[in-house]
């Protein structure tokens, strides 16, 4: 299930701006990568070429290459369509679909891509529910709207939708940036899990997150303001956060920046 | 440190205040007695100068009113305190100005259309009825109205909805621009022009007038004032929505049709209703397209018909007391009409709108 990810020469543009230079990286499959890096330095981008988002804001466009297993997202003959059902999105504001209850959010990714039985469907949004440790929560109310819940609870759908399409690979972004220390530990918990289905890249701005759930890590950083972002150093994460082989990485972790 | 910032400022000193927050100030009941007070003068000065028009009565009370209440809150308030009220009392008259006139309106038109309005008036036409004599209904120029406003809401709201689709979702470049223009431009147009244009059209093809033809004119002065809202609406959908729709490996267009138009729905329905309200007033193109008649014809494709419009204006330039009569009924069903097609909006984009809540 879960896939490689091998990234080479990757740039990407808003219009003319770079907002990343060069990006080279492998993520490993049935693993936790975590992207750290100070605001502006290109993460969110980044995560964004590796499901070809990247293009859906006006102007964007990416040179380079992203290889899934040998396969490159990239290739002109490629769908996006069918990148983005392998590899799925966890945004950094939860944005459950306002007009749709909870059950009909998780089941959004399913029903909106081909017809499937009513019985599979609650199968299915039970088992993401489950997976996404929200089930106990709403099984009450699985045809209330889903932005009736607390921002928590609203993550977690968007993970459970995330996950209920069964995609190879997950990214993150900074999931948890919204969410009380509970809740931030219950979707930790959940990465720990799903890491044994998926690929998983999680931005972070939290170096003890990055700690604790990571198995590589990668530091991004910017030269200065309005130049592009790069890749300093990508290893695992126990070396970075205790023996980083660049200097500017210790620097950034321990707070000691500028 | 703010202390030293304090006494930077250049602005001179606050009027002396006393340590508490409460100040002075005047009384609940003061609006209402400044508005007596202002309309009692401006009545008195009115009639000491013998002016006629109940209006120069009404404007100089609201001056009164305004300037009033101005120097006594200055005086007891403060000056922030008098600009405040200041602002709330112009807003009031400025809503009383403009209630006003419909307020009135729609008590003229209840009042003199109430008297002839029954289930006979419903059901019947003028056939056989002596323009001057009593008698006779409003029955084929309502239908003439329904179906002829219903013929062009089908053909203006799809194509409305459709190019404001392109404009928000797909549209980029000059055609984007060219589009928005000539809707700009199409939002302009006169009713009677648009009912020119098809008129020309009808001679040009030997056509004769019918219901179908007034249709076409009035979906030519709809489509852009539902592109127009249609457009507002799709821009206030949080673009989150279409990318995790986009996310999930959604096409473009299912994205479109199952998120991002159901999240809009009950803005883009308000939209088309007020667009409907808007023909459904039209007399123009229907005096050169449909013709008029003084007969029941329920098909909009084949001969002359009426309307709710155009038989209030027939109506009126009879000129007997009779057709007067006639004339304010039609325009109170006219009324009606719209105001029930504009509930029905506000209940649909209710019952529509995005939920929140448990
Ligand atoms: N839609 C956009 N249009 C133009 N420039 C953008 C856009 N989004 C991001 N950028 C620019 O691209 C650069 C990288 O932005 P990005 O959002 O990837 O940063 P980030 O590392 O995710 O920051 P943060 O930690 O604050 O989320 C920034 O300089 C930003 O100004
Ligand atoms: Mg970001």
């Amino acid at each position: 299930m879960a896939k490689r990810i091998d990234v080479s020469g990757l740039s990407a543009f808003y219009g003319t701006h770079k907002a990343i230079d060069d990006i080279s990286m492998t993520v490993e499959p049935r693993s936790v990568t975590a992207f750290i890096g100070p605001s502006g330095c290109g993460k969110s981008t980044f995560l964004r070429t590796l499901n070809r988002m990247h293009e859906v804001t006006p102007g964007g466009r990416v040179e380079g290459k992203v290889l899934l297993d040998d396969e490159n997202l990239y290739a002109s003959n490629v769908d996006p369509v069918s990148v983005r059902r392998t590899v799925g999105m966890v945004f950094q504001r939860p944005n459950p679909f306002p007009t749709m209850s909870i059950f009909d959010n998780v089941a959004a990714g399913l029903r909106l891509n081909g017809s499937y039985k009513k019985s599979e469907l609650a199968d299915i949004v039970e088992k993401s529910l489950k997976g996404a440790n929200l089930w106990n929560e709403v099984k009450d109310r699985l045809n209330k709207p889903g932005s009736g819940l607390s921002g928590g609870q609203q993550q977690r759908l968007c993970i459970a939708r995330a996950i209920a399409v069964e995609p190879q690979v997950l990214l993150m972004d900074e999931p948890c940036s919204a969410l009380d220390p509970i809740s931030t530990l219950a979707i930790e918990d959940l990465i720990g899990e799903l890491k044994e289905r998926f690929t998983i890249v999680i931005v972070t701005h939290n170096m003890q997150q990055a700690a604790r759930v990571s198995d590589r890590t990668a530091f991004f950083n910017l030269a200065a303001v309005g130049q592009p972002g790069k890749l300093i150093e990508i290893d695992e994460t126990e070396r970075i956060f205790s023996n980083p082989s660049v200097q500017a990485t210790e620097d950034y972790i321990s707070g000691r920046f500028g | 440190m703010s202390q030293a910032t304090m006494t930077q400022d250049t602005t001179p000193a606050p009027a002396p205040r006393t340590n508490t927050l409460a100040g002075k100030s005047l009384p609940r009941w003061s609006p209402i007695g400044f508005a007596a007070v202002s309309i009692a003068l401006a009545v008195g000065l009115g009639t000491v100068a013998g002016w006629q028009s109940k209006m120069q009565w009404g404007l100089l009370a609201a001056l009164f009113f305004v300037v009033l209440t101005y120097t006594a809150a200055s005086a007891v308030e403060g000056k922030r305190q008098a600009k405040d009220r200041v602002a709330t009392s112009v807003m009031w008259v400025c809503f009383i100005l403009a209630v006003v006139p419909l307020a009135s309106l729609l008590w003229t038109t209840v009042g003199r259309g109430i008297k002839v309005l029954d289930g006979y008036f419903l059901t019947h036409s003028m056939a056989g009825v002596p323009g001057f004599e009593a008698g006779g209904g409003v029955y084929h120029a309502l239908i003439g109205t329904v179906e002829q406003v219903g013929l062009a809401t089908l053909f203006a709201a799809p194509i409305g909805l459709l190019t404001a689709v392109y404009l928000v979702e797909y549209g980029r470049g000059t055609l984007a621009k060219a589009v928005t223009f000539f809707v700009d431009v199409m939002t302009g147009i006169p009713s009677i022009v648009a009912g020119l244009f098809l008129l020309s059209i009808m001679l040009m093809f030997k056509l004769q007038p019918s219901g179908f033809m007034g249709a076409l004119a009035l979906a030519i002065l709809m489509v852009p004032v539902v592109v127009r809202s249609t457009e507002e609406m799709l821009k206030l959908v949080p673009n989150e929505l279409r990318e995790a729709s986009l996310a999930l490996g959604v096409p473009k267009w299912r994205t479109i049709l199952k998120v991002v138009l159901p999240t809009a729905i009950g803005g883009i329905t308000t939209g088309v209703m007020l667009a409907i309200a808007r023909i459904a007033g039209e007399t123009a193109p229907i005096m050169l397209l449909v013709f008029g008649t003084q007969l029941i014809n329920s098909n909009p494709f084949d001969g002359a018909q009426s309307s709710l419009p155009f038989y209030i204006w027939e109506q009126y330039r009879v000129g007997s007391d009779a057709s007067y009569d006639r004339a304010w009924a039609a325009a109170l069903v006219l009324i009606a009409f719209v105001m029930i097609l504009n509930l029905v909006a506000r209940g649909i984009a209710r019952w529509k709108a995005p939920k929140t809540g448990r």
